[in-house]
């Protein structure tokens, strides 16, 4: 690992004025920066540790719930509000990583985190998104964990968190500080697609920090599921994941939230699919028809096409759980 | 430059290769009489010899005069040493270290606590395990500044003298381990497992236990050794 210069302010002020300077970056979990920097796939001339500002907390707020970006991932998991309040997003940070990790990972950190593309971290490859202009080794190469939605002819990565996808499947909000003072960030405007910058992985500006992210009350608690799909039962990357929320009276679906990680450069919201379970009936033959519909537009690149088969089939079982046919 | 840099680095490997002790902890086995003068020599000192180290550099056997003159270490001042006091396993040390140093290799190469393994060193596989403040974190992505302050524990911190802690007795009767290479991990990882209250079934366990990879595949043992200890209800 190269050297680095390290400091840890106390204030969110003092933070946002560190990190204007390039060649600077935040650490707060370090669970994915410290492994980029130990791959010298990046290498901050200074580190600035946020982590004496006081943004832990998680609390109710008015029409929703804060949580604050230096909660771990832990913490959130198995917080009594978020339990019961928001189980999807609970269900999904125990889908994530292992209890080691989540132990270190922050909320903010985690929104923040880059892909696990091979070609990203291995120096000696093409990326586009770690070196703008260098080609994308993925496209031709092997790309079994790569997007079937929204990706360019730069960059076929996807965005590897779980937690995302539940957190844009609950329409949260990110609370981001900068030098022009606050910002709210809709969760579905916060994560960008590849396009010709794939190095950006998001809209948030040079020198803003997150400093939390609200949840909009809601009425899914009860029908929750999140579903992920990977090579091995835990402690694995999802090849596909879905965030299933589904608010119901009786046999119908009053109200539909879903979501798919590990098939886009985003976490991927199914607006077209949820709609089209509005003032159904719970029923295999709806589910299957909704996840033919969140198909539409994908494309597979050679490794990942079995992704077409099994992003549909998640979405289906996602959504069995989530209304209780299984 | 580049080879200017180059001999730069090399000389800290260097550093950290053959400085492995203790530095400025209170009770240091053994310090070696010149490690304080490194400590309080200057950044100025540093330039002053950096200017011949430059015109020296691409010359080998300079090079390696320089070093053995001990200009590498003054070398290493260039980067700033930051101040860190750490309490592990009970005993408290205060050191000055590169930010750069994690705390699994602030452990293994400064403290001389071996027992905490580098495995993938990329917090993949958990042989790293260490717990913090009691809560069980990868010492290999954790920097040791960012721990300043806090307790950590690691295998050497679990028994009471000679009596082994019941989760490292459990592992021996239910041979949670052949090579052995994991355990020091797996059994920091199934302490915490249990105190955090995910040991309430085999599926649960093996859900928690899921950041420590076995490669010789004792995980059935390491499961039975963890429900031992859970259902003989002793403290961990």
């Amino acid at each position: 690992m190269r050297q680095f210069q390290y400091s840890r302010p106390a204030t969110p002020q003092a933070v946002i004025d560190a990190i204007n300077k390039p060649g600077t970056k935040i650490i707060a979990g370090g669970t994915n920066l410290v492994d980029l920097m130990k791959r010298g796939v990046t290498a901050p001339g200074k580190l600035i540790d946020i982590n004496q500002l006081p943004l832990k907390n998680i609390a109710p707020v008015k029409g929703g719930l804060h949580i604050g970006a230096l909660a771990l991932n832990s913490v959130v998991s198995e917080n009594k509000l978020v339990v019961e309040q928001q189980p999807l997003l609970s269900m999904a940070l125990k889908a994530g990583a292992s209890p080691q990790l989540r132990n270190m990972a922050t909320v903010g950190g985690n929104i923040l985190q880059r892909t696990r593309c091979a070609y990203f971290y291995d120096t000696t490859m093409p990326c586009n998104k770690r070196e703008p202009g260098s080609g994308c080794g993925a496209i031709g190469g092997y790309n079994r964990m790569h997007a079937i939605f929204g990706a360019s002819d730069k960059c076929i990565a996807v965005h590897p968190s779980d937690m995302c996808v539940a957190l844009a499947a609950l329409d949260a909000t990110v609370i981001v500080q900068g030098k022009k003072g606050t910002r709210r960030i809709p969760f579905a405007d916060f994560h960008r697609l590849p396009g010709d910058q794939p190095e950006l992985d998001n809209n948030l500006a040079a020198g803003e920090l997150i400093l939390g992210v609200d949840i909009p009350d809601n009425n899914f608690a009860k029908n929750s599921y999140y579903l992920k799909i990977r090579d091995r039962q835990s402690y694995a990357f999802a090849l596909v994941s879905v965030a299933a929320a589904l608010e119901l009276d009786g046999n119908i679906i009053k109200n539909a939230r879903l979501a798919m990680g590990g098939v886009a450069h985003k976490p991927w919201r199914l607006t077209d699919a949820e709609k089209s379970l509005i003032g159904k009936t719970i029923s295999i033959e709806n589910f299957q028809n909704a996840a033919q519909i969140a198909m539409q537009g994908a494309k597979a690149y050679g490794s990942n096409d079995f992704k077409l088969k099994l992003a549909p089939a998640t979405i289906t079982e996602a959504l069995k759980h989530a209304s209780g046919l299984v | 430059m580049d080879r200017v840099a180059c001999f730069f680095r090399c000389g800290l490997i260097k550093f950290t290769q053959i400085k492995s002790g203790p530095m400025k902890s209170k009770n240091p086995p053994e310090e070696p009489a010149h490690e304080d003068n490194f400590l309080e020599s200057s950044r100025r000192d540093f330039l002053k010899h950096s200017g011949l180290l430059t015109a020296i550099v691409f010359t080998p056997s300079p090079i390696v005069k320089a070093a053995q003159s001990g200009l590498d270490e003054k070398i290493a001042d260039l980067y700033e040493k930051v101040p860190v006091s750490l309490e592990v396993n009970g005993v408290k040390h205060q050191l000055s270290i590169e930010p750069r140093v994690t705390l699994l290799d602030l452990l293994r190469e400064q403290l001389e606590l071996t027992g905490t393994k580098k495995g993938c060193d990329h917090g993949q596989c958990g042989a790293c395990t260490v717990h913090v403040e009691g809560h069980r974190v990868n010492s290999c992505l954790t920097l040791g500044v960012m721990v300043s302050g806090k307790k950590i524990t690691t295998i050497e911190g679990l028994a009471k003298g000679d009596q082994l802690h019941p989760m490292q007795e459990a592992f021996i009767k239910h041979d949670g381990f052949q090579c052995g290479y994991c355990t020091p991990g797996q059994i920091m990882s199934a302490v915490a497992c249990i105190r955090e209250g995910h040991a309430n079934s085999e599926q649960e366990i093996r859900e928690y236990m899921s950041g420590n990879i076995c490669r010789c595949g004792a995980y059935p043992n390491i499961v039975n050794a963890i429900q031992e200890v859970k259902e003989g209800g002793q403290p961990v």
